[in-house]
């Protein structure tokens, strides 16, 4: 009985030993609110937050080095989500970052086929083959330009989305939408 | 050599963990929807099972036969297993932090899965040696990979499938785990 007490006793210091050394030898660097953060934004990499990317706005907003309303294509559910995750309140797009909403088009006439826009364009919203002509899928299209500067023809233009009945919608509160305590 | 052979094909196919001795049926069953957790979960486990066989036959050779406190031994094999996957789980964390991702909350799981236990008290029980009991808990590991990833890939399949209405879901999932149970079957003859 003393025996299997006292066997115990050592077996879970011994393996308590192991754990612990193992915790602060394969110890993680990194905040688990950037992951958090960075899962809410929408991954685009357009830049338009003025960070070179969403990981590095997440961090900046960790850090609470960054406001939660520049992400453009994230719009106003990204900002909900953010205020909702870090209990700030949540406010409209920044006006800097909150400019027209645009889309690009492909000049297909001029269009060479080199896919070059294709694996700039982080939504995939490009479609096309070597050789062939591409074209934009304009719902998908967040406007973030990104695909403008890689394209070796220039041929790729910015328009502006037109309002018309079908897509035409309540402009957004401008007030303060209100944080409610999480219960 | 030959025996070390037999025993690891006896494992893998004819004594199947899963779909012969019915152990371990919970990850089977949970982690089967992809292909991709099927394979990562299939790995944690091989890891898991291979090493915890190992400690739980050193454990009994050294320190429970030698004290004669064998009585102790499911108690002291659930300590052995669940140090085991804590430390896997740190050291995948830091070295594959896209498995780790994969696997989330299955991996904390394997503690659980009664098959690690099983393959533990299973080959005490056979007497076997350390490298019997090893090649016995990387055999069990292995027919449990095998038949997780069979199952994911029918699993995927039926996701496409046109199955009847009532049958769908996990109705459908627990009677194809049981024609693959007795298509395992057909593997006694082997060995």
């Amino acid at each position: 009985m003393l025996s299997a007490l006292l066997v115990f006793t050592l077996l879970g210091l011994a393996f308590g030993a192991v754990l612990g050394f193992a915790a602060v030898r394969f110890q993680v660097q990194g905040d688990p609110m950037v992951d958090k953060i960075d899962a809410i934004l929408p991954q685009t990499q357009c830049g338009q937050c003025g960070f070179p990317g969403c990981r590095p706005y997440a961090t900046a907003i960790a850090k609470d080095e960054a406001d939660i309303n520049r992400c453009p294509p994230g719009g106003e559910t990204a900002v909900v989500a953010l205020a909702d995750l870090l209990g700030k309140p949540a406010k409209p797009l920044a006006a800097e970052n909150a400019k027209a909403k645009t889309y690009v088009v492909i000049d297909e006439e001029r269009c060479i086929g080199c896919t070059k826009c294709i694996q700039a364009c982080p939504v995939d919203a490009i479609v096309g083959a070597a050789k062939h002509m591409h074209t934009v899928i304009k719902e998908l299209c967040t406007g973030c330009d990104l695909c403008i500067e890689p394209c070796p023809v220039d041929c790729i233009h910015t328009r502006e989305h037109i309002t018309t009945t079908e897509t035409w919608k309540w402009p957004a509160p401008t007030t303060q939408i209100e944080y409610r305590e999480a219960s | 050599m030959k025996s070390y052979l037999l025993l690891l094909v006896s494992t893998v196919l004819v004594n199947n963990f899963v779909l012969v001795k019915f152990l371990g049926l919970c990850p089977f069953m949970g982690v089967s929807k992809k292909l991709e957790t099927a394979v990562g979960m299939g790995m944690a486990t091989t890891f898991v099972l291979t090493l915890s066989a190992v400690f739980s036959h050193l454990i009994e050779t050294w320190i429970l036969v030698p004290l004669d406190i064998q009585f102790l031994r499911t108690i002291s094999f659930i300590l052995v297993i669940a140090v085991v996957v804590q430390f896997t789980e740190m050291f995948i964390r830091k070295s594959s932090p896209l498995l780790y991702n994969v696997l989330g909350i299955f991996l904390p799981l394997i503690t659980t899965n009664c098959a690690v236990l099983g393959v533990a008290l299973l080959s005490v029980q056979q007497k076997q040696t350390l490298v019997e009991s090893a090649l016995y808990g990387f055999g069990a590991s292995l027919g449990f990979s095998l038949s997780m990833i069979l199952f994911a890939a029918i699993r995927e399949n039926i996701e496409i499938a046109d199955v009847p209405v009532i049958f769908r879901g996990p109705s459908i999932a627990l009677l194809t785990a049981g024609l693959m149970s007795l298509a395992f079957m057909g593997f006694t003859g082997l060995a």
